[in-house]
């Protein structure tokens, strides 16, 4: 079973047993604008909730995206480096940017389920 | 706008705010012996012709570079340069000291600037060039800094034989970053082994090509040794001239690939302003410090320029900037576009032949005297040369016979031993037949 998740940052956190697939949410794409880089860790890299895991830059910006999660770079998804557009075509889905393995499992009942982050962005605009 | 001076209460409360008991407290960091107790003595009006005569007398008491046989070198370089590169920069369209903001309307500014990229990035072999640095040496600072970022380690192992003024300005950039820097010791003959103190804490390699020294080395080796740790190679030189005739860092494997643009264009204008160029690899581009021009088309499909990939930047990165350093020496970067333009490839290859056999001639002259050992044993156009005499005195004394012999190595390595013999000599193509007889007689003279 899988379950999607979100941050106030703005990510959502897709959780397959112990691998979390990692993005930044169709919110955050809109405010973005084009995005024409994606700045991705390397594989193998540790990162602890709230650290820096990528930078999403934008004509408008560059912000950095920080790990939802604790855990280990498992994969990233090498197509943002030609085309990046895919973040905007389809954040949620072939615009994931990496995945993690979870080391643990209990920080995800910090995160907000989708209902909640809608009424987060909402309360936003 | 009026401009409104501080006032006296104004001062007391901003020295009160920081703990300042005066303005010069302000100034401790500066060595005592630095300092100066109380005002130059000076009188307090003088009228503008007795100002300019006493001036006037002053600087006569100069032996000017182009006065006298000139073979100073050591990263500043006196090369002709035509009075058309002057004419051309001091038209309105071009004179500006700065990149401007609102940048789209001056596509006069950003085109010159776009085409300054393309020049850098050919001399040194590499994919893409910003719009210029301030000087060879925060251009050098601004590698280093960048190859952390990208390889995120924090050790640079600097060649021994890197200019000091370049390493100064790596390690003042470093030491409040909390950067570890492996400087080195100079080897004055070119066989300096870097690639034993590459480790897997190294995040750039930093050598000079030709070194300090005058020095040409193959750097294929050390590229590839730091590349199997990791690390990146940031090739830097101090003389662009030798670009049309050395090997280009870009295809001996250089990462990044820095130096001082000073001879093209520009005047020695006693040590600055000068223009600091840096390339880099593709892949890197958005590591890169400084600005960036690109080439676009307009609504109505028209070439136009643009300020490119501004995101890295301080206006719109704040602290995550790529550097502090968002701008340049403009005008500078104009005269080097200018005169390369006119050069053209061909005739800036023919520059740097022209200045190669005008050092070699030199060298041979100088070697045939007695007690002179060229100490290089491959050179560009600058190379350096050991006498039995001490250089400071063979300087001094050389001058009174009116030929500037070049630069005493000790000078810029204070402290180090074994240097006090050494003058490192530079020949261009301003140097003729009759100026280098001049240098091998007053040589001669000095050394007998």
């Amino acid at each position: 079973m899988s379950t999607v998740k979100f941050t106030e940052d703005h990510e959502w956190v897709l959780v397959e047993g112990d691998v979390a697939t990692i993005g930044i949410t169709n919110y955050a794409q809109e405010q973005l604008g084009d995005v024409v880089f994606v700045e991705l860790p390397e594989v193998g890299r540790e990162v602890a909730k709230g650290d820096e895991a990528a930078v999403v830059e934008s004509v408008k910006a560059a912000s950095e995206v920080y790990a939802p999660i604790t855990g280990e770079i498992v994969e990233i998804n090498g197509a943002l480096d030609e085309t990046p557009a895919k973040v905007n075509e389809d954040a949620q889905g072939a615009g994931w940017f990496v995945k993690m393995k979870l080391s643990d499992t209990s920080e995800l009942e910090e995160l907000m389920d989708e209902a909640a982050y809608n009424t987060f962005t909402a309360g936003l605009d | 706008m009026r401009y409104l001076p501080l006032t006296e209460p104004d001062r007391q409360a901003m020295l009160a705010r920081i703990g300042a008991g005066s303005i010069d407290d302000l100034f401790i960091d500066v060595p005592e012996e630095a300092r100066r107790e109380g005002l130059v003595d000076l009188p307090t009006r003088q009228g503008e012709l007795e100002v300019e005569r006493l001036l006037g007398a002053m600087a006569a008491k100069n032996t000017p570079a182009g006065s006298v046989p000139f073979f100073v070198g050591g990263g500043a370089y006196k090369h002709h340069v035509p009075a058309t590169v002057d004419h051309l920069i001091q038209r309105s369209e071009f004179l500006t000291a700065y990149t401007p903001y609102q940048p789209e309307i001056s596509q006069g500014t950003l085109q010159y600037l776009f085409e300054f990229q393309t020049q850098v990035a050919m001399l040194t072999g590499m994919d893409v060039a910003n719009a210029s640095m301030y000087d060879g040496s925060t251009a050098c600072g601004e590698a280093v800094l960048m190859a952390h970022r990208i390889t995120r380690k924090k050790k640079a192992v600097l060649s021994g034989s890197l200019h000091p003024h370049y390493r100064a300005v790596v390690e003042n950039l470093s030491d409040f970053a909390g950067y570890e820097i492996d400087p080195g010791a100079p080897v004055i003959d070119g066989t300096e082994d870097i690639i034993a103190r590459i480790d897997d804490e190294t995040s750039c390699v930093v050598v000079q090509n030709p070194d300090f020294f005058g020095n040409v080395r193959d750097l294929r080796a050390i590229a590839d040794a730091a590349h199997a740790k990791k690390a990146l190679l940031i090739v830097a030189f101090t003389e662009v001239v030798s670009l049309g005739l050395v090997t280009p860092p870009g295809e001996m494997g250089a990462d990044i690939v820095v130096g001082e643009g000073q001879s093209i264009g520009n005047a020695l204008n006693f040590g600055g302003p000068y223009v600091g160029l840096f390339a880099a690899k593709q892949k890197y581009v958005r590591q890169m410090p400084g600005r960036l021009c690109g080439e676009t088309v307009d609504a109505e499909g028209k070439r136009g320029f643009v300020l490119t990939l501004s995101t890295r930047e301080q206006h719109i990165r704040r602290e995550k900037a790529t550097s502090n350093i968002c701008t340049n020496s403009g005008l500078c970067c104009l005269a080097f576009t200018i005169h390369l333009s006119l050069l053209g490839e061909e005739g800036f290859g023919r520059l740097a032949r022209i200045n190669h056999a005008n050092a070699v001639k030199l060298a041979d002259q100088l070697d045939a005297l007695d007690g002179v050992e060229i100490v290089t044993p491959t050179f560009f156009n600058e190379f350096t040369i050991r006498t039995p005499k001490n250089a400071r005195d063979l300087i001094d004394e050389m001058a009174d016979k009116g030929v500037l012999a070049g630069v005493r190595v000790s000078r810029l390595w204070p402290g180090e031993d074994n240097l006090d013999d050494l003058v490192a000599v530079a020949s261009t193509e301003i140097n003729t037949d009759a100026d280098r007889a001049a240098f091998a007689s007053a040589l001669k003279e000095v050394l007998s």
